[in-house]
């Protein structure tokens, strides 16, 4: 094992996988000055040199051209900046991206990653803040993959690269900078397999992304209160795991989400459904999801710190339950 | 009738303008300057959150162009909008207010510097979306036709911002109906950490005009008399109903993009011989001496004048409240 950043992680992800495979390439903008808006891609133009792009602003090409180079054999991956910014190339992916290998009758995959920087940091309010990936979640053909550290950065982000499919990876912009254990060597980390964290007799808790790392916060609280949580990283927003959270719920009895997206229609509602669907027999109290308020990011720190999703309104959700 | 470009240079004789012209073109540009040195010293402080964009050595154009606009004409600005939205004339108090995050704001603390918007004044909204406005532009000169009024509707972009989709569905729909837009290209030679040659296929984004039938200006954007006369030109034919055109004002960004870029992309260097030879507000000073046309003296007290407004209005806004958390929940739906 080695400690080192999640940006860290995704960059070591990037040259082994570009220099296994050389198909693949790099579009986005300000990545070979800048290496990245959040240095996610330093040194990747040192070593591979016209195989990293920076483009004019222009995310419908970005994301249409990508799709295009994929048909054509290549295996794109393009930076979308932010992850705000996929509003304005909507179409290229959920038009074309998403449904070429379906619609074509499994003529040729569209084997390409879209990665996208979300999240709250540094008060970027509305248009720089967002968690979009439940928007994903209700298309058909995408994959949806969302690390909450850097040995998951690394491991999803090759299997990313890997895939045959069109692969969404959402990176929380908090976490760039966070370290943590990853394995020395090759390490891949399947697409579309949760992962149980901790175990624990009470109550699941699902979660992911940055707010992964608060309801591991909120579960250590539980703890000292006599509550026992089971914590699980989705890691893929899509396919959705539902196994591994059906076989936890029906040892727990219990149901919390917790994501830092609007909760409303978000990726909590799909899976408060599944089990509602599959497993509501096994249900010892109602489910409860904790997830933002139904506004866009407020600018104000007031405003923000009210909005945002903490380790206590985990808590205070989960202590409702029991 | 769109052939290439033209470049235009200041033509009046300085004895020609109005006085109260050219108090204005140096209350605004000095304006500008010190509220963004405010700013940039308070971000620095910890006092501004979020992400801020200076336009400092662009004063020239904002000034300029709104020189030429009525309260009741709109703008379109961009993520570097705070030059755009004084030169329109909003209250600096709430202005700097809503830098800071505070209920008094003229978004009340919601938006911020990407996100600040003064609709009294006819400031239609800052973008954190690069290419977000000229769509909506065309839609309030799209209303202002249907009203029957002879306002006009300024779309300002970056270079960079020229290469967003919503650029050509903007200006084609805009020559095809006719509407008095102005597309107000400030090109300031970077995009982010990008120099916009390697990214824009002409250097001249006003080589473009002709591609959708309007006519296309060029002029030296830190020359405040050349692009109040160029848009003079440009508005006055769009209030006469004969359409759009893009203006392309040449400037330079002197400030890194956002406030605490590192700037690995160019050096110091570059950027003080740019300010030392191009400074739109030195050049508007030496230009009214020479001509006699106005005096230090009266350069200074307009420029004490603004210094005490702008002093009570960081008071004001390092003074009022954080706005209550129930506000979350405030103005989501009428
Ligand atoms: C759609 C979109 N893409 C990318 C960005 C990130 N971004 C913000 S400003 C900027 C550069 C803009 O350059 P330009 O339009 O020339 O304006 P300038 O900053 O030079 O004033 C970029 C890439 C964004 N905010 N929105």
């Amino acid at each position: 094992m080695k400690t080192i950043t999640f940006s860290q992680a995704t960059l070591e992800a990037m040259q082994e996988e570009m220099r296994r495979d050389e198909r693949v390439f790099v579009l986005g903008e300000d990545i070979v000055r800048q290496g990245g808006i959040f240095g996610q891609f330093k040194g990747l133009p040192d070593e591979f040199g016209s195989r990293i792009i920076d483009t004019p602003i222009s995310e419908t090409a970005i994301v249409g051209a990508s799709v295009g180079a994929a048909l054509a054999g290549m295996r794109p991956v393009a930076d979308m900046h932010f992850a705000d910014f996929v509003g304005v190339c909507f179409d290229e992916i959920y038009n074309q991206m998403a449904k070429i290998y379906y619609m074509f009758g499994g003529q040729k995959p569209v084997s390409m990653v879209l990665r996208a920087p979300d999240g709250l940091v540094n008060q970027a309010a509305a248009q720089h803040s967002q968690s979009v990936e439940a928007f994903f979640l209700h298309i058909p053909g995408l994959k949806v993959v969302i690390p909450s550290n850097p040995a998951d950065a690394k491991g999803l982000l090759k299997s990313a690269i890997r895939d045959d499919n069109p692969v969404l990876y959402f990176e929380h912009k908090q976490l760039f900078p966070v370290k943590g254990e990853v394995p020395e060597g090759e390490h891949l980390v399947p697409i579309g397999k949760a992962k149980v964290v901790k175990e624990g007799k009470d109550v699941t808790l699902v979660s992911w992304s940055m707010t992964m790392n608060l309801a591991i916060k909120a579960a250590q609280t539980l703890e000292k209160e006599g509550i026992s949580v089971e914590l699980i990283d989705l890691r893929t927003v899509s396919p959705l795991d539902k196994e591994t959270i059906l076989s936890s719920v029906e040892k727990t009895s219990r149901l919390a989400i917790a994501h830092e997206a609007v909760k409303q229609g978000g990726v909590g509602a799909e899976i408060s459904a599944i089990v509602a669907e599959e497993a509501l027999d096994c249900l010892d109290a109602p489910i409860v999801r904790v997830g933002a308020p139904f506004t866009p990011v407020p600018f104000a720190r007031s405003l923000e710190q009210a909005y945002r999703i903490t380790p206590e309104k985990i808590a205070a959700g989960i202590r409702g339950m029991m | 009738m769109c052939a290439m470009p033209e470049r235009k240079e200041a033509v009046l004789p300085l004895t020609g303008y109005d006085r109260e012209a050219l108090k204005f073109f140096y209350e605004t540009m000095v304006k500008i300057r010190n509220f963004e040195l405010t700013v940039e010293k308070y971000f620095f402080e910890g006092e501004i959150p979020g992400f801020v964009h200076l336009y400092i050595g662009e004063e020239a154009i904002a000034t300029g162009v709104m020189a030429n606009l009525r309260k009741s004409d709109y703008i379109q600005s961009t993520h570097r909008g705070h030059g755009h939205t004084i030169a329109k004339g909003a209250d600096l108090k709430h202005m700097m207010a809503e830098l800071f995050g505070k209920s008094t704001g003229c978004c009340k603390g919601k938006g911020g510097s990407m996100h600040i918007a003064d609709f009294s004044v006819g400031m239609l909204g800052a973008n954190g979306i690069v290419g977000g406005g000229f769509t909506m532009a065309t839609g309030a000169a799209l209303a202002q036709k249907m009203q029957k009024t002879d306002g006009v509707s300024v779309a300002f972009f970056g270079d960079g911002a020229s290469n967003r989709g919503t650029f050509h569905e903007a200006a084609n729909m805009a020559a095809v109906w006719k509407l008095p837009v102005i597309f107000l290209c400030e090109n300031n030679q970077w995009a982010s950490t990008t120099p916009y040659l390697t990214t824009t296929s002409v250097a001249d984004i006003a080589d473009r005009a002709q591609g959708y039938g309007m006519p296309g200006v060029i002029v030296d954007g830190n020359d405040v008399f050349a692009v109040y006369e160029a848009a003079k030109d440009l508005i006055d034919r769009a209030r006469r109903g004969e359409g759009p055109c893009i203006l392309e004002c040449k400037t330079y960004r002197i400030k890194g993009h956002f406030v605490g870029d590192p700037e690995m992309y160019r050096t110091k260097k570059e950027v003080q011989q740019v300010l030392e030879e191009t400074d739109p507000i030195p050049r508007f000073e030496k230009k009214v001496l020479d001509a006699g046309v106005m005096t230090r003296e009266e350069l200074d007290s307009i420029a004490a004048r603004v210094n005490k407004e702008l002093n009570e209005a960081l008071e004001y806004a390092r003074t009022s409240p954080e706005p209550e958390v129930s506000a979350l929940f405030e103005g989501l739906y009428v």
